[in-house]
């Protein structure tokens, strides 16, 4: 019971330092990613000091992250005179709070086996074996969108209580929009989960350690890459960054929903939109990039198209699945930059036509085959 | 029954089907922008720069037209005092008036019996126009191609004064005969 308790413990705190670290570290990988792309250098000149010395860690601009972050916080708190004041409060933090729960049901990592890494405490926790997860549950991808529609909450409530036309112009289109493209979300998986036969993530992410067609790894991608691109794309508009950042539109509304905040209120936005990233990259990575294992591998060690297997040593296999999870994750965080540095952002109607008129009947179409086939092959 | 028919532009762009498809001019797009990340990364990571950006403190261009009004230089004599004679001319036409000159007197010099005790350019308000080097008279100051390097946290360190405007760059006027002062030339004049 304790060793569960401690166990647990641990995980959720290796989650929120991974999720906060994502946070502050994908500021910096957009910073450099852009640069790098247009020819220039990047922020560079942020630096700590050690003290009492002259000598400065600059570290390719990686501090500006940490900057940026006391500047938020010691700014001054400006409020809009006339708001709504709870709502106005809480906004940021139902923005935030949900973005953070998502990565509670997405397994960073196969099977831990305490006793087998830290001979010392074999006795302690016998021969329990925990999966890396903080919440293993059977509905896992269902409590991933309904967390996710949570944001909508606060990007409506944080334009309506701030009481300004521009907040509340882009308040509406962030409801449309993120309404719009959690239904293609969800229609996109709908293909996956009739292919597994399971919401669970853990479970999922289990049945990609497989091979498929003999030496293709049985990978979401390469059964739905159909569904991979519409799911990427959906998320993005869900995380309304550009070419889909029609809610806080600069050039239109000023910030749109989060005109009024300011200081640490609206780092809130800005962090929940960076982590939210990440949470597209490890969703990603978990139905699509078969979730924490390299190809081939299991949480045994490899075993090669061939049949031959190299069996690894269970420490060895935890931190391969850790270390792989984390760099697939920044993987697809990176090519969602990519995107965003690339392409020109939408008109509203555009963006709202090519909802419903170009990815809606794409992601029924995907289902309606992906149905078929299933049907046809008689799995599952 | 059409309600409203969009208005048709004579310079509406013609796009081809593959184009309308979208999804491949964003494949070649984002091929674009990543092969140029990956260019740059590649010249990065085998220690080139990947980028066109001068660092600017640390480092400062070589590519300044030859006749680029830079730092100022203030020529010297042979022996090393300043060619100014304290005269004021450039003080006078500088618009922004960013040059003080304290001027001194020196019995020994007959030939030029004016000099500068203090001759100072405040660079953080010089506009760099080149009036001061028209306006002299004894040729006692120059501009050349190199800017100076004045990033700094205190103001008065844009102050540049005689000293570093005479030694930072040291050049002499050699179409001027100069005969000496009165102690170490031959054919001294009488006074």
């Amino acid at each position: 019971m304790i060793q569960d308790l401690v166990v647990n413990l641990l995980f959720i705190g290796y989650a929120v330092t991974v999720l906060l670290v994502f946070g502050t570290v994908l500021t910096w990988v957009e910073r450099k990613q852009a640069a790098i792309m247009s020819d220039r250098i990047g922020a560079n000149r942020a630096y700590v000091r050690i003290p009492f010395t002259q000598f400065k860690l600059i570290w390719w601009g990686l501090f500006h992250g940490l900057a940026d972050g006391l500047k938020m916080m010691l700014k001054e708190d400006f409020r809009p005179n006339s708001y709504d004041r709870v709502a106005y409060a809480i906004a940021p933090w139902v923005v935030f709070t949900p973005v953070l729960l998502v990565f509670a049901v997405i397994p960073f990592g196969g099977t831990l086996h305490p006793g087998e890494i830290v001979p010392a405490l074999a006795g302690w926790f016998g021969d329990k074996a925990y999966p890396l997860q903080i919440a293993r549950l059977d509905a896992g991808l269902l409590v991933v969108f309904a967390f996710g529609g949570l944001t909508i909450i606060g990007a409506m409530l944080a334009g309506w209580s701030s009481d300004n036309k521009f907040s509340l112009l882009g308040a509406l289109r962030a409801g449309s929009q993120m309404i719009s493209y959690e239904l293609i979300m969800g229609l996109t998986v709908l293909g996956l989960i009739l292919i597994y036969g399971t919401v669970d993530l853990g479970a999922i992410a289990q049945q990609q350690s497989g091979v498929v067609l003999g030496v293709l790894p049985a990978w979401g991608i390469f059964f739905q890459p159909f569904a991979a691109i519409l799911f990427l794309t959906a998320a993005i508009a869900e995380n309304k960054r550009i070419p889909f950042d029609l809610p806080e539109a600069e050039s239109e509304l000023i910030a749109g929903y989060f005109t009024e905040y300011s200081a640490m209120k609206m780092g809130l936005f800005m962090f929940a939109e960076f982590i939210e990233i990440a949470i597209i990259g490890a969703l990603f990575t978990t139905l699509f990039l078969g979730g924490y294992n390299l190809p081939f591998m299991t949480d045994a060690g490899f075993v090669l198209p061939g049949g031959r297997e190299f069996p690894l040593a269970h420490g060895v296999v935890v931190v391969l699945q850790l270390v792989v999870f984390l760099a697939k994750v920044l993987l697809v965080c990176s090519f969602q930059i990519l995107v965003r540095w690339s392409l020109p952002r939408f008109r509203y109607d555009q963006l709202l036509r090519f909802a419903w008129k170009f990815m809606f009947p794409l992601a029924l179409i995907n289902l309606t085959v992906t149905a078929v086939a299933v049907w046809a092959l008689g799995a599952h | 029954m059409q309600l409203y028919k969009r208005k048709e532009y004579w310079n509406s762009p013609t796009m081809s089907w593959w184009e309308r498809a979208y999804l491949f001019e964003i494949v070649r797009g984002l091929s674009i922008t990543g092969g140029v990340f990956m260019q740059n990364m590649w010249r990065w990571m085998t220690g080139r720069k990947g980028a066109l950006t001068t660092y600017y403190p640390e480092e400062t261009r070589s590519d300044y037209a030859a006749n680029n009004r830079g730092k100022h230089v203030l020529t010297q004599r042979p022996d090393g005092t300043p060619q100014c004679i304290a005269c004021n001319m450039c003080a006078t036409v500088c618009p922004a008036k960013v040059i003080e000159i304290e001027a001194g007197f020196d019995p020994d010099d007959p030939a030029h019996p004016k000099y500068p005790v203090r001759f100072e350019i405040d660079y953080s308000r010089c506009i760099f126009c080149g009036l001061c080097v028209e306006a002299c008279p004894e040729d006692a100051i120059r501009m050349v191609k190199e800017v100076p390097n004045l990033p700094t946290f205190d103001r008065r360190d844009m102050w540049l004064g005689l000293e570093e405007l005479l030694t930072w760059n040291p050049q002499s006027d050699v179409a001027k005969p100069y005969p000496g002062k009165r102690g170490d030339r031959q054919d001294a004049r009488k006074p």
